[in-house]
């Protein structure tokens, strides 16, 4: 596993920065010629991929890194403590009856729950994660979202969440969206940053393609397709130019970015499929919770559900496994 | 028709359009999913056509269907699905000399007896369908209880049935083994007879045309003894017909159920289809909840 300690700068990483972000002209000619993406061809590729299948041993390990990638979400107006509560204790352990059964990397909240699973969550090693800058929509000035990130990261929260302003981006204002997760990854200090492009906003592939470049160029420890509140969410052709996206930045700068597809991957076929665009993508740099995770919620069931009809021999039911 | 066979060789020579008989899962008629199928001979040998083989995962399919139908259909009234079910009476009716046909190729009988079998199928069918709103008050009722309380006891549905239908009475069988479970408010999964399927897909053609939401009913097509081990240990199945079960195979199913304690119906070795079924397997596949309600206080 290559990897560097976060947030470290190599010297290529801040030579290339330094000379593309320079000015706003410079920025907008690096973004407008990077490759465009062959709808068609991206299309097709990710469809052939999601065409191969995973069985019997192969699927059982990756059944069990799939849910130690997870992060255990729940992103809802009527969330309580006592829902935290009950999805922390999930995490913590996904299958009662067996310990052989992973824990999930972070269990994903907004910003006011973040002291209850900071509480549930001391000593197991699973990352709290909070959403922030006014998710989902990213509509509040840079003020309020830089207080949003900070009041997170008081609370204890490993792992930011941010959404990028799509309104900036669709209409070209390229260096506002950099500025803003600069500002954000600086109030971040020593918790992880996430970048949400909202893709189902981005309406193009190149557009997914840019946000990407931008979101890593302005210190993004991960990119991240969707809030999972806008469908289309994570499909395999975005995950497909996203993850293109982290595997030329590395080679262009020495960095690794992480990858987080989240929104809509409900099935553990769904999320088998993920895997395999990221092995044939990335290679296995990227198959490890700190550089992939998966955003889900009812993704974990379905997990269990596979995993237990592997482990018996019989087809699973949903009565063995929790109401979320 | 005649004359004109006669006259114009263009008729004569028409090349009969063949029916793919498939699976119906989901309200919709899929292949198998393994794309295997096998060949349904007639009773006297010769070939009928081919029918789609049912795979462990169609099986899985098709539980996967019935769970996602249950809850409606366990909602609506008993009214309504009475209403509902004597609408399938009536699709039956319409297509009756399909049926005759079928039923007479496969299981050898003159065109008399086979739409007797028909007749008594429908019948069957209408029967049962008459029952959705009146089998509460034979098998529930108010109990007398020594305290303040109004007791009373309701029969409720079990949820998904997987039912392993008669192997020789392929129509007759069918409706007597897959009516009193619907009416009662479970979904059905059901493993047709192996050597005489076809009037079991004939009957999902139906099923699809008279206002079952899909789901409710899916039926399966192949080898009993490859696919009803799946769905007697499958987790989200609640109870199990094993009807057309082969004697030496019950025990090893009855095992299988027991994990998540299934209700198993054994089936009858001298079981005469044409007999007045009773209310047996009605009660087989419903629960009974009984309430203690507080009065006078």
């Amino acid at each position: 596993m290559t990897s560097e300690p976060a947030g470290a700068r190599s010297p290529a990483l801040e030579t290339v920065t330094s000379s593309v972000t320079a000015s706003e002209s410079a920025l907008r000619r690096f973004l407008h010629g990077l490759p465009g993406v062959d709808q068609v061809g991206a299309e097709a590729r990710a469809a052939t991929l999601a065409s191969r299948s995973v069985k019997a041993d192969a699927k059982r390990q990756l059944i069990d890194l799939a849910i130690s990638c997870i992060d255990l979400t729940t992103l809802e107006g009527a969330d309580t403590p006592g829902k935290v509560r009950g999805l922390c204790a999930k995490g913590r352990r996904p299958e009662p009856d067996d310990s052989s059964c992973p824990q999930v990397a972070a269990i994903c909240i907004y910003g006011d729950l973040v002291p209850v699973a900071v509480e549930e969550l001391r000593g197991t090693g699973i990352n709290v994660a909070a959403v922030a800058t006014a998710f989902p929509s990213g509509r509040a000035s840079l003020a309020v979202k830089l207080q949003d990130t900070r009041d997170a990261v008081a609370a204890g929260a490993d792992e930011i969440d941010m959404v990028i302003d799509r309104g900036a981006f669709l209409s070209g204002r390229y260096g506002q969206v950099l500025d803003e997760v600069r500002q954000v990854k600086a109030a971040c200090g020593p918790a992880h940053l996430k970048v949400i492009l909202e893709t189902g906003e981005l309406a193009t592939y190149d557009n997914v393609r840019r946000a990407s470049w931008l979101a890593m160029l302005g210190g993004a420890d991960f990119i991240k397709t969707s809030t999972g509140k806008i469908s289309p969410a994570a499909t395999l052709p975005v995950a497909l130019v996203m993850l293109e996206a982290v595997r030329d930045f590395r080679a262009a700068t020495g960095s690794q970015v992480g990858f987080k597809p989240a929104g809509g991957i409900r099935t553990a076929k769904d999320a088998l499929k993920h895997f395999v665009l990221v092995h044939e993508t990335c290679g296995d740099d990227w198959l490890d919770p700190a550089y992939y995770r998966l955003g889900a919620s009812s993704l974990l069931n379905d997990l269990l559900l596979q995993r237990q009809r592997m482990a018996t021999g019989r087809y699973a039911g949903r009565d063995y496994v929790t109401v979320d | 028709m005649a004359e004109q066979n006669a006259t114009s060789p263009n008729t004569a020579a028409r090349i009969a359009v063949r029916k793919t008989y498939k699976l119906y899962i989901g309200g919709a008629f899929p292949r198998s999913e393994s794309g295997r199928s096998y060949e349904v001979t007639a009773a006297d040998g010769s070939f009928l056509a081919n029918a789609a083989l049912a795979s462990r995962k169609d099986a899985r399919d098709a539980v996967v269907a019935a769970r996602g139908a249950f809850a409606k259909w366990s909602a609506a009234t008993a009214y309504n699905r009475g209403q509902v079910l004597y609408r399938v009476a009536e699709v039956l009716e319409g297509r009756r000399a399909q049926f005759v046909d079928e039923v007479g190729a496969a299981e050898g009988l003159d065109a008399r007896a086979a739409g007797l079998v028909v007749d008594a199928a429908i019948d069957r069918w209408v029967w049962y369908a008459g029952w959705s709103d009146k089998i509460a008050q034979v098998l529930g009722g108010t109990n007398p209880v020594a305290g303040p309380y109004f007791d009373f006891s309701i029969p409720e549905p079990s949820g998904v049935v997987a039912v392993v239908a008669p192997q020789h009475s392929s129509l007759l069988g069918l409706v007597s083994v897959v009516a009193p479970a619907v009416v009662g408010g479970c979904t059905v999964v059901v493993l047709a007879s192996e050597e005489r399927p076809l009037p079991a897909v004939t009957l999902s053609e139906v099923l699809a045309t008279s206002d079952v939401p899909g789901g409710v009913v899916n039926v399966l097509t192949g080898r009993t003894a490859e696919v009803a081990p799946w769905l007697a240990a499958h987790m989200d199945v609640n109870a199990l017909d094993l009807a057309g079960a082969a004697p030496a195979d019950v025990q090893a199913l009855e095992v299988a159920a027991a994990d998540n304690l299934k209700r198993v119906r054994r089936p009858d070795p001298v079981e005469d289809w044409a007999a007045e079924p009773g209310l047996d397997r009605l009660r087989a596949f419903l629960e009974t909840k009984t309430v203690w309600h507080p009065v006078g206080i």
